[in-house]
């Protein structure tokens, strides 16, 4: 028989036992729904993870530090013997190096770590708080998304975006800031002109990496003014920190001109090269989590410290992966069940259509034809509670999000989406629930074909 | 035709067909040797439980035979594959029951198409046969009427336009006119008389009604407890 005359043999029988295939097709769909239920939560939660995961700026980040750093500060200079007969020399962390990493391939972009903590006056009155450089990245990278106000103009605009909890020291009505000017008060570093070079200048915008040898730095205190442009949650893209989170962010190029005094300027001081500006540390962001090993590898190759949470993203992926494939059993669970209803559908239709079987086959139909009718019948339960499943499964998502999202906003916190229904998920659902019907229909099938056709005939 | 069966259509040796029911062992089916020629008009007579019906089953190859040999066209049915057989009862079988056994929720029409499309012949070609088939058996009128809204008379009616639409080489009839009037199961009669000359169709009817054998048969076969009682011309 042709597949299309089978699928409307099978249709045809469905329709005829309507209120029992409609009852057996509801409890595959209300099976797939618990399925999809499930995955969408652990999907969702996934998401939700991996979102933070992304915007903490954690996991596709390599910090990048001369050897010495993570065996401990004020050790002194390295002796070239730690570095271990396999290691290639050590290699300051500067200019060069910067220029050196961002030529790697798969990394986005390579700036200092600059976060100093510092003093802000706002109407006159002076506030103690840490200040952090925004790379440029900030502004694709979706962290910024939902915050008050706007994104620094520029890379270079005098700009500031405030952390709510710091902009409500500053005002309650945190939005009125926006726009308002507030003033930078910071140590600026200026290098001393080398001991006996009376020529050199020692001005802000001296070349850092290419300037002479200068004996050290003196620190000034200087001030800027910047516009309140935005207020955020929390510093997004934190990345490694170091003395806490920022909550007064401006773009890093204007913290890099700022030449604002660190505590790595004193180790550099004294160590070799005293008038050679180095970095504490550099960060490397590459383009997925999934790279951050290589890079990382070829970093280490360079005769650089590395260090970077790939261990973690993978634990955390590990984590997610059991505890979707346990929603998904439970899941399974009923539509296991759902497919018991099925075998007894398809069982009561055996011996409801009996004699029509028998005269199915007396007509010609092979013990095949009658196998795939009845598989057919169960592939179009499985096909049509599929469908049925995942639109309420979808549904239930939607609900689990609204009422999550009307807890969170009675408690004053911004609402989150804890399920999500992907396209691979319907696809999946709906596919598991016909292969879950066919397995279902694999007995009753069996039973009806092999049906002895004069007994069958006889049947009454 | 087929020109290898040497001008029988059909043929037994020493078919038997045992079976177990509890500690007995039925003879239903007992060492039966029959031959029937292409194009005659056969009654298999018999009593109530003779095994006429089960000698039909094994011709129609529905059963197999527990020893001997089932000859249609000179094949052997019992060389046959479950599948051979189902293509053997699509293809040179039309088989009419006495309970019609046309399905319910078909109409008369998809009741007809329904061993095309268990044949696998093309759509095209379905309208033009079913209507040949249901215009053969006078049922023009009653195209989109179910089976429950057909008197017994037009169901056996549409169930022989049913055997005939694959154009079968045989006509096997199981008590056709048994759930119908005498009236009706004469016109019944007819019609399969009337097939059976015009189309040249061989017919192997089981009855138990004698006199209406003999007026539509041209020989009787009888069967009394599984075995061949006689077998002649009528007279």
């Amino acid at each position: 028989m042709k597949f299309r005359d089978l699928a409307e043999l099978a249709w045809r029988n469905l329709r005829e036992a309507l209120l029992r295939n409609s009852l057996t097709t509801l409890g595959v769909g209300v099976g797939v729904a618990s399925l999809v239920a499930m995955l969408s939560l652990g999907v969702g939660l996934q998401e939700m993870a991996n979102q933070r995961i992304s915007r903490s700026g954690l996991f596709d980040a390599i910090l990048v530090a001369p050897r010495t750093n993570f065996r401990g500060f004020g050790r002194g200079p390295q002796n070239n013997a730690n570095n271990g007969p396999d290691l290639p020399p050590a290699v300051p962390v500067d200019e060069n190096a910067r220029k050196t990493l961002e030529q790697l391939l798969d990394v986005v972009e390579v700036y200092p770590e600059i976060r100093f903590p510092t003093e802000v006056r706002y109407l006159g009155v002076p506030y103690s708080t840490v200040v952090a450089g925004v790379p440029p990245s900030g502004r694709t990278s979706g962290s910024y998304d939902g915050m008050k106000g706007n994104f620094f103009s520029g890379p270079s605009a005098d700009e500031t975006i405030l952390q709510i909890e710091f902009a409500k020291q500053l005002s309650p009505q945190t939005s009125s800031l926006i726009g308002k000017d507030l003033v930078l008060r910071y140590a600026e570093r200026q290098e001393l002109p080398a001991q006996g070079d009376t020529n050199s200048k020692a001005s802000p915008g001296a070349d850092d990496a290419d300037s002479s040898l200068s004996s050290g730095f003196s620190v000034v205190p200087k001030e800027e003014k910047l516009r309140i442009v935005g207020i955020v949650e929390t510093e997004p893209a934190a990345g490694f920190g170091g003395l806490g989170r920022g909550r007064v962010l401006i773009p890093l190029q204007v913290a890099e001109k700022l030449r604002v005094a660190q505590a790595n300027d004193f180790r550099t001081m004294l160590g070799a090269r005293p008038g050679k500006i180095t970095y504490q540390s550099l960060t490397v962001r590459v383009k997925s989590p999934s790279q951050v090993k290589d890079v990382e590898d070829s970093i280490k190759s360079m005769g650089f410290e590395t260090f970077s949470l790939i261990d973690a993203t993978n634990n955390l992926r590990l984590l997610f992966a059991v505890f979707d494939l346990l929603l998904g059993i439970f899941g399974s669970l009923a539509l296991v069940v759902a497919s018991l209803g099925i075998i007894n559908t398809l069982v009561m239709a055996i011996l409801e259509r009996r004699r029509e079987i028998g005269v199915l086959k007396a007509l010609g139909a092979t013990d095949g034809d009658i196998r795939k009718l009845f598989f057919m019948e169960a592939g179009a339960m499985g096909l049509l509670g599929g469908f049925l499943g995942v639109l309420i499964g979808w549904t239930i998502g939607m609900g689990m999000n609204f009422a999550t999202s009307i807890y969170l906003r009675r408690q004053a916190l911004p609402s989150i989406t804890v399920s999500s229904v992907p396209w691979w998920m319907v696809a999946s659902a709906i596919s598991f629930s016909i292969i879950v019907s066919l397995a279902a229909g694999l007995y009753p099938a069996s039973r009806a074909a092999r049906l002895n056709p004069v007994e069958a005939l006889r049947y009454e | 035709m087929p020109s290898a069966d040497n001008g029988f259509a059909l043929r037994t040796d020493r078919v038997s067909r045992h079976y177990q029911m509890g500690a007995a062992l039925v003879h239903a089916v007992d060492d039966v040797t029959i031959s029937v020629r292409t194009g005659e008009f056969v009654a298999l007579l018999g009593s109530s439980g003779s095994g006429k019906s089960t000698l039909l089953n094994l011709i129609a190859g529905l059963d197999r035979p527990t020893s001997g040999g089932v000859f249609a066209h000179d094949r052997n049915l019992a060389d046959m594959t479950a599948d051979e057989l189902a293509k053997h009862r699509s293809h040179t079988i039309g088989i009419v029951f006495q309970a019609f056994n046309l399905l319910p929720r078909m109409t008369l029409e998809e009741n007809v198409e329904l061993p095309l499309r268990l044949a696998a012949v093309d759509r095209s070609e379905r309208g033009p046969r079913v209507r040949e088939a249901i215009q053969r058996v006078k049922l023009d009128a009653r195209l989109s009427h179910r089976p429950a809204e057909l008197s017994g008379g037009e169901q056996q009616r549409a169930a022989l336009a049913r055997a005939l639409v694959n154009r079968p080489t045989i006509l096997l009839a199981d008590e056709p006119t048994g759930n119908l009037d005498s009236i009706t199961g004469d016109e019944i009669m007819n019609l399969l008389r009337e097939i059976n000359e015009t189309l040249r169709m061989t017919i192997v009817m089981v009855t138990h009604e004698q006199p209406r054998a003999e007026r539509f048969a041209h020989r009787m076969i009888v069967i009394k407890d599984g075995k061949l009682g006689s077998d002649g011309t009528r007279p």
